[in-house]
């Protein structure tokens, strides 16, 4: 009953062997040397063979912005589309196309600025989707203006005096969304963002995952104090889900609640790992210096997909009323003779 | 000719105590309080008259406000309904018979009643304070100006709460039943059953008892008031309208776009989106098509109208017919996900239900003032092909077409119809079911030579390769495209020679529409010009003159952008050319411009439609030179 199934073209076959090489299209990449970007491309690109999905089912759509020129450089379907809509022009593909791999990319400026309604409503439909926002906290294609989520103070070419707003934290933003997916990762960190990646990826419903992306010509360094590789194991925290918060080179510091209050102690062979807390909520607002930065899953849960319900109702509405039929829709409730 | 009562055709006996007077087109409008069920009435007393078999054209006019202050002018909500026996095109110039629920109502419509019109009131709501709400100094039903009409006064609210006394309804809930009073006593004038009604009483309130047996006791007390009182000397009746033989429904126009969109799916086999941001008077569209799932399609209530847009163009890039529905204000924020449309070339429709503007303006009056900002309100060379429907049944046909052109010509359609349209109902005969469009597109499929860009060589259109299908992976987006790879280019050269083509592509679809209707002589003095809910009044006026033998033809526009190839020939058969539009002349400056005639532009922007009364008088100058 599905029409989907039957007017439009589906693989039913499961791919061959996929090589990296398979998901890179003939295009130059055209971003800056040293950009993150390269990074979270190549880590896409090479956990695309993996997912066991065929090429020609995989929809990249993306914003405006440097991230949102990410489409150009897959070799699938693609649509880079209009500054912020992103969100809004997989909605209408994946409600359309339930059985296609949609994939999201976008910026902190396009999907937090431009286009925060559109990312607010996708997270609470819960649509079948993969959402990757590239944060560099910075606008880089129109040449370095502050973006939602630049630190207070930052002084770029349009707060030559310093920004004057607080920035939006993306994982607390998507919380309130509703989001039933939430990760964070950090885009030189290449073994954790493809495990989050792949999470993402495999989660039943809107997938948020926020990549500290690093822009070096318009704000280099943005993340150093914690990306820099001898700081980042005292300075971020892996997420287990289900495992105590324990952070560090030695994995000799962990966090407990104080009250309310989530406090930094130190782990030896005396502490009560129990006292320490099991990530949850509390999260998404810990932040460096105060606290490590955590990295990964913040949340999963299951709720329905938009996409499903709009179809379960199709159906029921057929088996209640049959299948439409456009003449007697036509002649209405009542026709007379003249 | 909608006159009412100046065209006494005979007198017959068909009561033993009323004579009938026989009339051939009455023109009423209901008038009320926002809340006391004005739309409702009106509605039901045109489903009467269109099932006893006259012509119909209704014309609701309700304020922007939910629920104005009770009482006040602010409030007055009106359901003006002409019905004949003829086939008539507009409603009427001037009103025959009003019924004012309240001195507001009164104050509101009264100028519209023609002298000698019947004027029903609820005498219960002149109370001192009524008045004073409705800005009255005295009472106006003692004034002179009153002995102008007909009156007459009915305690309608008293009436009411004691013929629904027995229903078990509190006295609030029984005197909202009031206007099924009113309605009771104008079908017993105008000589109506009221069986339909009942049924439909029946079925609307099924949910409670009560509130049908109240609203059944107080239809029936109004019309039995008619017979047992003496307030009426006379009834009226309207015989059926000699309609061209067939089978009639009533329709408004925003239910035939509705199941314009439905039959363009079933007709092309694509399965529709309809996404869409609330708006006035463009709602409706989405309601009707959220109930009609069974015909597979998916509606969505987007979290604005960007969103909404944006939703087809994704849906379209998958193979669906992409559509959504807007007013003037979220035309314009449609507006660069529309030129984003024109760039990635896929097929959608836009339905403009064009209110009264700039910015909120007037939300629930009628205007023609979205025309330019359909064709012209994006950034860059962005053409997009503009319809427009000529009465609300029509709004069924150019649907239609306005898939049949988005799809063979792969381009985003706006279709503009008009709050008076939307809203207003006609009976319209039945489409022929087998004569209606096949709509098929074939997605390709064919990976050999395959880029974006490859196109129709007749049509220009570019092919529909949607994902699923394997060896057309492609990426399309809003930047210039290579016209032969596909790749982005920012070449100058290729740039323009994409302008071009997108341009040289919507300029075809001129050739390729439905010949040009001319009512009238094809040379003739004078060309009416008209597009959209004009067309109504210029009809009836254009039809009185030619009765008069008066040198006068018209067209309506159904397609505004681009022009009918045939459009400069049929101008010039004529001497003259008048343009009558609500705007200040949208229509008139591009064919002034395409085609450089000295064409007259009639203007009028004051959120109602045109009388026909104006038209003909702007003809008959222009006539006399």
């Amino acid at each position: 009953m599905n029409q989907t199934a039957t007017i439009f073209p589906s693989t039913k076959t499961p791919p061959a062997e996929m090589k990296k090489t398979d998901f890179v299209s003939d295009q130059t990449v055209r971003w800056c040397p040293g950009c993150g970007d390269y990074a979270i491309l190549a880590g896409v690109q090479k956990l695309m063979p993996e997912l066991g999905i065929p090429r020609e089912n995989m929809v990249f759509i993306s914003g405006i912005g440097c991230s949102s020129r990410f489409p150009y450089y897959m070799n699938t379907y693609g649509m880079h589309t209009i500054h912020g809509r992103a969100p809004a022009f997989a909605t209408g593909l994946k409600v359309a196309r339930p059985e296609l791999s949609v994939w999201i990319v976008t910026g902190d400026g396009d999907g937090l600025g431009i286009g925060g309604n559109q990312m607010l409503h996708m997270l609470r439909r819960n649509l079948d989707v993969n959402i990757l926002l590239f944060n560099n906290r910075i606008y880089g294609l129109t040449k370095g203006q502050v973006s939602p989520t630049s630190e207070q103070g930052l002084v770029t070419k349009s707060t030559p005096f310093g920004s004057l707003m607080t920035p939006l934290n993306p994982m607390t933003f998507a919380l309130s969304a509703g989001a039933s997916f939430i990760a964070r990762a950090l885009d030189v960190d290449a073994k954790a963002l493809q495990t989050t990646l792949r999470e993402a990826a495999e989660h039943k419903g809107t997938s948020f995952v926020e990549i500290y992306q690093n822009c070096p010509i318009f704000n280099d360094g943005t993340f150093s104090e914690i990306s820099e590789r001898s700081l980042r194991e005292d300075r971020i925290l892996r997420l287990q889900d289900g495992e105590p918060l324990l952070f560090g080179k030695e994995q000799n510091k962990g966090i407990r609640l104080k009250g309310l209050k989530p406090e930094i102690v130190d782990v030896n062979e005396n502490t009560d790992l129990s006292e320490l807390l099991v990530h949850d909520q509390i999260l998404s607002g810990m932040n460096f210096p105060d606290f490590p930065v955590p990295m990964g899953v913040f949340r999963q849960v299951k709720h329905p997909r938009f996409e499903e319900s709009v179809q379960e109702q199709i159906q029921n509405q057929i088996e209640k009323k049959g299948k439409g039929d456009l003449r007697k829709l036509i002649r209405g409730p009542q026709v007379w003779e003249a | 000719m909608n006159d009412g009562t100046e065209n006494i055709m005979d007198l017959e006996q068909q009561n033993s105590n009323f004579p009938t007077t026989e009339l051939e087109t009455v023109t009423i409008r209901f008038a009320g309080d926002s809340g006391d069920g004005m739309q409702l009435t009106g509605n039901q007393f045109t489903q009467s008259s269109v099932m006893i078999g006259n012509d119909v054209i209704t014309f609701p006019d309700y304020p922007a406000e939910i629920r104005a202050p009770a009482g006040t002018l602010a409030g007055v909500s009106g359901f003006e309904l002409s019905f004949s026996k003829h086939d008539i095109h507009a409603t009427g110039d001037r009103i025959s018979v009003l019924i004012a629920m309240n001195p507001a109502a009164l104050k509101v419509n009264l100028g519209d009643l023609e002298k000698g019109g019947i004027l029903i009131v609820n005498s219960d709501s002149f109370s001192k304070n009524d008045l004073r709400k409705a800005e009255y100094d005295g009472n106006p039903l003692e004034s002179e100006e009153i002995q102008n009409y007909r009156l007459v006064q009915i305690p309608i609210t008293n009436l009411t709460l004691k013929a629904v006394e027995e229903s078990g309804l509190s006295h609030r809930e029984g005197g909202r039943c009031k206007n099924f009073f009113a309605l009771g006593v104008v079908q017993w004038l105008f000589d109506r059953p009221i069986d339909n009604t009942r049924d439909w009483i029946q079925q609307k309130f099924k949910k409670r008892e009560e509130i049908v047996k109240a609203n059944m006791m107080a239809l029936q007390a109004g019309y039995n008031y008619g017979i047992t009182t003496e307030l009426f000397h006379e009834r009226y009746h309207v015989a059926p309208a000699s309609l061209p033989p067939g089978e009639y429904r009533q329709i408004t126009g925003n239910q035939a776009l509705s199941l314009g969109c439905i039959a363009a799916s079933v007709q092309s086999g694509k399965p529709i989106l309809y996404a869409s941001y609330p708006i006035t008077p463009a709602s409706d569209i989405l309601h009707e098509l959220a109930q009609h799932k069974n015909f597979g399609v998916k509606t969505m209530q987007s979290e604005d109208e960007i969103a909404a847009v944006s939703a087809c163009i994704g849906a379209a890039y998958g193979g669906y017919l992409g559509v959504t529905g807007t007013s003037g204000p979220g035309l314009d924020l449609k507006g660069e996900a529309l030129g984003y449309a024109v760039m990635v070339e896929l097929p959608m429709v836009v339905l403009n239900i064009q209110r009264g503007g700039p910015s909120t303006g007037l939300p629930t009056k009628t205007e023609q003032t979205d025309l330019l900002a359909a064709i012209h309100g994006r950034h860059g060379e962005a053409p997009i092909p503009v319809l427009a429907p000529s009465t609300p049944g029509d709004c069924f046909y150019v649907a239609l077409e306005a898939f049949r052109i988005a799809l063979k010509y792969m381009t985003p359609v706006i279709l503009l119809s008009d709050g008076a349209l939307a809203n207003g109902a006609e009976p319209w005969m039945l489409p022929d079911f087998e004569a209606l469009p096949e709509l098929e597109k074939e997605f390709r499929t064919e990976s050999q030579n395959y880029t974006p860009y490859v196109r129709d060589l007749n049509t220009l259109a570019r092919d529909w390769a949607v994902p699923g299908t394997p060896g057309l992976e492609h990426r399309i987006g809003g930047l210039e495209k290579d016209q032969y790879t596909g790749d982005v280019s920012y070449d100058p050269v290729n740039h323009e020679a994409m302008v071009l083509i997108r341009d040289a592509k919507i300029r075809r679809i001129a050739k390729d529409l439905p010949p040009l209707k001319i009512i009238g002589p094809e040379k003739n003095q004078l060309l009416v010009l008209c597009w959209g809910s004009a067309f109504g009044a210029a009809l009836s006026a254009v039809e009185s003159l030619q009765q008069k033998g008066k040198q006068v033809s018209l067209l309506h526009l159904q397609c505004l952008y681009p022009f009918h190839e045939e459009l400069g020939n049929v101008l010039s058969g004529f001497d003259q050319i008048l343009i009558p539009e609500m705007n200040l002349g949208q229509l008139s400056v591009l064919i002034r411009s395409e085609f450089l005639v000295d064409a007259v532009s009639m203007k009028k922007v004051q959120g109602k439609p045109f009388m026909v009364s104006e038209i003909r008088e702007r003809i008959e100058s222009l006539l006399q030179g």
